[in-house]
C-alpha cells in the first residue's frame, strides 16, 4: 500500500494485486524499449578497441571521452563553421514547427467548431490524403518547389512543413473532444470574436494536443537533411554536416557514435520539457475543472 | 454581379441552379471568417498534397519515364500488376501479412501502455513515456537490431547462442527466409509506440477526473469496467486517430524493413508494395506504373479505414 501511494494517485476502483502486476509489466516493457538508447549512449563512450571487440559487448567497460574529442577536432576543421549548420537547423526547425502548429490549429479550429459550405469535403480530403503513400509524390513535389523558384532556399523545407496534414488531423480530434460548444457560446455572448475564441479559449484547453504536435513537427524537421532541395553548403542543416564528417569510413566509427548521441539529445530534451508541460496542464485543469 | 442577400425560395418551387449558386455564395460570404481560418493551411495543403496526389492519379493511366511526356495507356498499368508482375503479387501477400499483424498489435500496445502509464504520478509517468517512446525518438533506432541480429559471429545474439552452445554455427537471421519476416515484424512492433502512443497519453490526460469519481459512486467496481464504460467512450476521437495511424504505418512501413533485410531481400521475403513502388519510381523510372500501385494501395487503405470506423462505433 505504501508503495502504491508513493507511485500514483489513488483511485477508488483499484486493487493492490492488479497494481503490482501492472508495475511489473511496465518495468519489463520499459527495459526492453530503453535498449537502443542505452546501446547508443554506451557506444559513444567506448574506446575504439571496444567498438570492434569480439565477442561484441552491449555495454561500455572503460568509458572515455575520446570519441567526442575526435568529433570536436573534426568539426573545427569543417569548411563552413559548425555554428552556421547549427543556425540552419535551428531556423528550419523553429520556423517549420511554429508554422505547422499555428496554421494547423487555426484550420483545425474552424473545421471542428464552425459549419460552412465545403467543411465536410475538406475534412474528408485531409483524412484521405493521409492514406496516400508518399513515395510517388516526391517527383510532383520536387517539380512544384522548382516551379516556385524555391530551390536552394530555406522555404523549400519550411513552407511544405507548414502544411503537414497529420497536425491538422490531430488538432481537430482534440478540439472535437475537449472544447465544448457551450463554452464557446458563452464567450461569444460576452463579446469575444472568433479569434479570441480560438486563441484564448480553445488553445489553452488543448495544450496537450499542441505540445504533442510540437514534438512530431520538431522530430520530422530535425531529421530532415534537406539534401534534395538545399545544395549550398551554407544552408545545410546540422544532421547533414555531421553525417558528412563521420562518413569517412571505419576510422571514424567512434566519432559517428558520438554524433548519434548528439543528434539524439536535442529531440529528447525537447521531448522531456514538453512532457513535463503536459503534466502541468493536468495539474491546473483539476483546479479550474469546468 | 454579386447577389449578397440570401435567396428566399418559395414553398414548393424548386430553386434553379442559378438560385442555388447564389444561395451557396451568400452562405460562403456569411462564413468568411471560417475561410480565413482555413486559408493559410488550406492553400498550402492544396499545393503540396492535393495537387501532387491528383497528378499521381492521372499518371497512373500513363506510361511516364520522366524524360518523355506521359503517354496514355488506359488500364494497362493496373492489369500489369495482376497479370504479368509476379513480384508484385508477392509484395501484396507480404504487405497484407505484415499489416494484419503489426496494425492491430501496435494499436493495442499503444493504447494499453498509454493507459497503464497514465495512472502513475507525473514524474514517473514522464520518465516512462520517454523510455517507451525512445525507439521512435532516436530516428534510426532499428540499427541496434542490425547489430543484435548480425549474421556473422559478431552479431550479439549469434555470439551469445554460440557461447552457450545452443547453436554450433551462426544463423543468418536477416538472410534466411524463415527468420526475416518474424524479425521485421518484431522490430516494427518494438518501435511502434509513436504518434498514437503520445496522442493516447495526451487524450487520457484530458479526461476530467470528475467522470471517474462519478462512475465509482455509480457502482463501477474495477478498472476493466471503468475502462469500458468511462475511458473508452471518452477516448473515441483519439481511438479513431490512432487507428488511422496504425493503418497507414502498417501498410507503408519501408525504412525499417529495408534497413534490416537490405534493399533486395532474399526471395523477396520482406518485399512490400511500397518497396516495389519505390523501386519502380526511383530506380526504373516507371512513374506511371508506380503511381498505379500508389492508387491501388490508397483504395485498400481507405477500405480498411471504413471497416475500422464501423468497428470503433461499437466500442464502449
Amino acid at each position: 500500500m505504501a508503495l502504491d501511494l508513493s507511485l500514483r494517485h489513488r483511485r477508488l476502483s483499484r486493487s493492490t494485486g492488479g497494481d503490482l502486476v501492472i508495475f511489473t509489466m511496465l518495468a519489463a516493457g520499459a527495459a526492453f524499449m530503453a535498449m537502443p538508447m542505452v546501446y547508443t549512449i554506451s557506444n559513444a563512450f567506448k574506446p575504439l578497441n571496444e567498438l570492434f571487440i569480439y565477442p561484441p559487448q552491449f555495454l561500455v567497460r572503460h568509458p572515455t571521452m575520446d570519441n567526442f574529442n575526435d568529433l570536436f577536432v573534426l568539426m573545427a576543421k569543417s569548411w563552413v563553421p559548425v555554428s552556421r549548420y547549427f543556425f540552419n537547423s535551428l531556423f528550419i526547425v523553429a520556423a517549420g514547427t511554429a508554422g505547422n502548429v499555428v496554421f494547423g490549429s487555426l484550420c483545425a479550429y474552424a473545421l471542428s467548431k464552425h459549419s460552412f459550405p465545403g467543411k465536410r469535403v475538406f475534412n474528408e480530403l485531409i483524412l484521405l490524403s493521409l492514406m496516400f503513400a508518399g513515395a510517388v509524390l516526391l517527383i510532383p513535389h520536387y517539380l512544384t518547389i522548382s516551379y516556385l523558384g524555391w530551390m536552394n532556399t530555406y522555404a523549400a523545407i519550411i513552407v511544405p512543413a507548414w502544411a503537414m496534414t497529420l497536425g491538422v488531423f490531430l488538432m481537430r480530434n482534440f478540439i472535437d473532444a475537449m472544447v465544448h460548444d457551450t463554452l464557446l457560446e458563452a464567450a461569444r455572448m460576452d463579446g469575444a470574436n472568433e479569434f479570441d475564441c480560438y486563441w484564448r479559449i480553445a488553445m489553452p484547453i488543448v495544450k496537450p494536443a499542441w505540445l504533442t504536435l510540437i514534438i512530431l513537427a520538431f522530430q520530422s524537421l530535425w531529421g530532415n537533411q534537406g539534401s534534395l532541395y538545399l545544395y549550398a553548403e551554407q544552408l545545410k542543416p546540422l544532421p547533414y554536416a555531421l553525417g558528412q564528417i563521420v562518413g569517412g569510413g571505419i576510422g571514424r566509427a567512434g566519432a559517428a557514435a558520438a554524433v548519434t548521441v548528439i543528434l539524439m539529445i536535442v529531440p529528447i530534451t525537447v521531448f522531456v520539457i514538453n512532457q513535463s508541460q503536459i503534466v502541468q496542464t493536468m495539474g491546473t485543469s483539476g483546479i479550474t475543472g469546468e | 454581379m454579386s447577389t449578397a442577400a440570401p435567396v428566399v425560395t418559395g414553398t414548393g418551387v424548386e430553386p434553379t441552379f442559378r438560385e442555388k449558386m447564389a444561395d451557396l455564395w451568400a452562405q460562403m460570404k456569411a462564413h468568411k471568417v471560417s475561410y480565413l481560418f482555413i486559408a493559410p493551411f488550406g492553400i498550402l495543403f492544396f499545393i503540396f498534397t492535393v495537387l501532387p496526389i491528383l497528378v499521381s492519379f492521372g499518371l497512373s493511366f500513363t506510361y511516364f519515364n520522366m524524360v518523355q511526356p506521359p503517354q496514355w495507356v488506359g488500364w494497362e498499368n493496373y492489369l500489369r500488376m495482376f497479370l504479368s508482375d509476379d513480384v508484385f503479387l508477392i509484395a501484396v501477400k507480404n504487405t497484407l501479412l505484415f499489416a494484419v499483424i503489426t496494425g492491430p498489435v501496435s494499436y493495442l500496445l499503444c493504447f494499453v501502455f498509454a493507459w497503464l502509464i497514465n495512472e502513475l504520478k507525473p514524474k514517473l509517468r514522464a520518465f516512462l513515456t520517454l523510455l517507451f517512446y525512445a525507439p521512435s525518438i532516436s530516428a534510426n533506432a532499428y540499427l541496434v537490431w542490425r547489430f543484435l541480429f548480425d549474421g556473422d559471429t559478431y552479431g550479439w545474439i549469434n555470439g551469445q547462442l554460440l557461447y552457450w552452445g545452443i547453436i554450433d554455427r551462426p544463423i543468418q537471421w536477416l538472410i534466411d527466409t524463415t527468420w526475416m519476416m518474424p524479425i521485421v515484424i518484431m522490430v516494427t512492433l518494438w518501435m511502434s509506440l509513436g504518434v498514437s502512443f503520445l496522442t493516447f497519453i495526451a487524450g487520457l490526460q484530458g479526461i476530467d477526473p470528475m467522470y471517474y469519481e462519478a462512475a465509482a459512486i455509480d457502482g463501477v467496481k474495477n478498472r476493466w469496467q471503468e475502462l469500458w464504460f468511462v475511458t473508452l467512450p471518452m477516448m473515441r476521437p483519439y481511438l479513431m486517430f490512432g487507428a488511422i495511424i496504425a493503418i497507414t504505418q502498417s501498410f507503408t512501413a519501408t525504412q525499417s524493413i529495408q534497413a534490416l533485410t537490405g534493399p533486395t531481400p532474399t526471395d523477396w521475403a520482406t518485399w512490400t508494395i511500397v518497396q516495389h513502388m519505390q523501386d519502380h519510381a526511383t530506380a526504373r523510372y516507371e512513374m506511371g506504373y508506380a503511381s498505379a500501385m500508389a492508387v491501388l494501395l490508397f483504395f485498400a487503405m481507405v477500405f480498411m479505414q471504413k471497416m475500422v470506423q464501423r468497428l470503433l462505433k461499437k466500442v464502449g
